[in-house]
């Protein structure tokens, strides 16, 4: 009994010390820094100037600045472009790569492989693949459709990003939709069979309806990550984001405005914000669509 | 309980499904036609990466046709690189910035996770509740609060402040809290009666039962920040303290029209981790699945 009692002892002290290191970090990292920069959004701080509070300021230019404009509107086109691609195309993979016949876990690996790239090194084969002289020109120009300037006009080169987003995700939201048909019940599919349904058929009566709840899963996460895009654009499209800036994300923006000797880190606090706002809105916005519908 | 002996009938074909069913030969050509389309789609692109790297600086890489295959294959755009950039100083860092992510993620995670688990406190529901506030933030809406922070602290520009931020992140905090509450709890309880202190229960018995979702915080922490990109490129401007993405940028900014010269660098970057995944695919697939139940 004696040692329990000593243990009973230490405990108050202890949890904390176990605690200490990860409240540590993600208080002075992560929450100071969110508290930071909604402070600073109220003010006109730079990277050397101390700020004054100025109310309201950096938002009243933040609706007069076309800039800003051009980047939401980028950042959501980029929503609406990825999330329906990455909803349904790694559904279809996963039915592709379920069934276990020979070979079957090489490819999935396979599948897998631009997942664990760097998005630098992934942005940079395809500024290679999508380049005027590059292979994909190359290989239209075999086929006799002539050379496309995937990367110098400015609705193609969000398209060309959209598209490496896509292909990077694949492989990722395919392992997800894999863990979700395998509780699918076998029993459905035979009974539609039995009914005569086909494999069309069978996808849209049976398979959707129970991977539902997945589906809204992927377009939560994919909605979130394509609206904070970055890296794709900033890669393809040059750090100033294409011909006139006219590519630029929202979250390109942030770091144009506000890193450097000289940024403007109150100005970019408001665009964080404004960040922020929409990231908890679609979170909340795809979970109420998904609770609605459910029967 | 009638389980079916194996089917003999089923011994025809080779060729069966997860339930032991025949594939028809139709329907198998089909699927493997599929298969390869999809791996040429996404492997593809870096073989040709690969391809562009060993090409000589006689041999056309513009064809058109492309040639797939290097006439001479030859190492030379590999030494070019590490002429341009300091490549392997990069890799180096990059190597320091993501072994450094792994031992905190590791040890602040699996500590925290403990406490949060399983020790008894006051506070311990708020400390749940910081953590999971924390996972909500988006990065991408505190990077330019995370680099004032730095500047504060002396860190920015260094390799210390590009691992800080990351270094106990608040999904692997909770990742290894569910670690921990799935196991059973009364090897535990024998233990606390027996005079067991928290160091002794956590380090003895807890600790050896997570290790599988140990190494998944390993695995996504070293490719975390292996791969990362925007944070590294915001609080790192020297470049002589560049890691492997940066360096690449910055070689893709400078060199733009080498692409021999990036692709080398592309694939110097890109293949460790390709052998990482080779080696541990079964924790990546884990972690997607984890990842994802948190969001």
């Amino acid at each position: 009994m004696a040692g329990v009692t000593r243990v009973r002892r230490q405990l108050p002290t202890s949890p904390w010390l176990f605690a200490a290191p990860g409240l540590l970090v993600v208080g002075a990292f992560v929450l100071y820094p969110f508290v930071t920069t909604v402070v600073n959004s109220f003010t006109d701080r730079r990277t050397l100037i101390p700020g004054r509070f100025v109310g309201l300021a950096n938002f009243r230019e933040l609706i007069h600045d076309d800039m800003f404009w051009t980047g939401l509107r980028n950042s959501t086109l980029y929503i609406v472009g990825v999330v329906p691609a990455l909803v349904v195309l790694p559904l279809l993979l996963a039915l592709l790569v379920q069934k276990n016949i020979p070979g079957i876990t090489f490819f999935r690996s396979a599948f897998y492989t631009p997942v664990v790239a760097s998005i630098v090194v992934v942005g940079l084969i395809w500024v290679w693949l999508l380049d005027e002289r590059g292979l994909v020109n190359s290989l239209l120009e075999t086929v006799g459709i002539g050379r496309v300037g995937f990367l110098s006009d400015q609705w193609l080169l969000l398209l060309s990003a959209m598209a490496v987003t896509v292909w990077k995700g694949l492989g990722y939201y395919m392992i997800i939709y894999l863990a979700a048909l395998a509780g699918v019940p076998r029993e459905l599919h035979e009974a539609a069979a039995v009914d005569g349904a086909g494999a069309v058929r069978r996808f849209l009566t049976v398979t959707v309806p129970a991977v539902r709840s997945t589906m809204v899963l992927v377009a939560a996460l994919s909605s979130v990550a394509a609206f904070k895009t970055f890296s794709e654009v900033y890669l393809l499209a040059g750090p100033d984001g294409g011909p006139a800036g006219e590519d630029t994300t929202l979250v390109m923006l942030v770091q144009q405005t506000g890193t450097g000797l000289t940024g403007r880190v109150g100005y970019a606090s408001a665009l964080s914000v404004v960040v922020f706002v929409v990231t908890v809105a679609l979170m909340l916005l795809v979970l109420r669509a998904d609770r609605r519908d459910r029967p | 309980m009638s389980t079916a002996p194996p089917v003999r009938a089923a011994k025809e074909s080779r060729f069966t499904d997860e339930h032991g069913r025949r594939i028809r030969f139709g329907e198998l050509a089909l699927r493997y036609v599929l298969l390869l389309v999809v791996l040429a789609v996404t492997v593809g692109p870096f073989l040709w990466q690969l391809s562009t790297s060993l090409k000589g600086p006689t041999e056309d890489i513009f064809s058109s046709p492309p040639s797939l295959l290097p006439e001479h294959p030859t190492l030379h755009n590999y030494r070019r690189v590490a002429d341009t950039i300091p490549v392997w100083d990069y890799a180096l860092n990059s190597l320091k910035v993501a072994g450094a992510n792994v031992v905190t993620n590791c040890v602040g995670s699996a500590l925290a996770g403990y406490a949060l688990a399983r020790l008894r406190y006051r506070g311990r529901r708020i400390a749940t509740l910081v953590f999971i506030l924390a996972m909500l933030v988006p990065v991408e809406g505190i990077i330019i609060a995370q680099f004032t922070t730095m500047r504060e602290l002396g860190l920015n520009n260094t390799l210390i402040g590009v691992v800080l931020p990351g270094s106990i992140s608040a999904m692997n905090v909770l990742l290894m809290r569910n670690a921990f509450l799935n196991l059973p709890y009364e090897i535990e309880e024998a233990a606390y009666v027996d005079g067991a202190d928290a160091w002794q229960r956590f380090l003895r018995i807890a600790l050896p039962s997570v290790k599988g979702a140990l190494a998944v915080v390993a695995i996504f922490a070293f490719m975390g920040a292996w791969d990362d990109f925007l944070w590294p490129l915001i609080v790192l401007s020297d470049p002589s303290r560049f890691t492997l993405t940066i360096g690449l940028n910055y070689l893709h900014g400078t060199f733009a029209n080498d692409e021999r010269l990036v692709a080398a660098g592309t694939v110097i970057a890109v293949a460790p981790l390709i052998a990482l995944f080779a080696c541990l695919q079964r924790y990546f697939f884990r972690g997607v699945g984890e990842g994802a139940v948190k969001g």
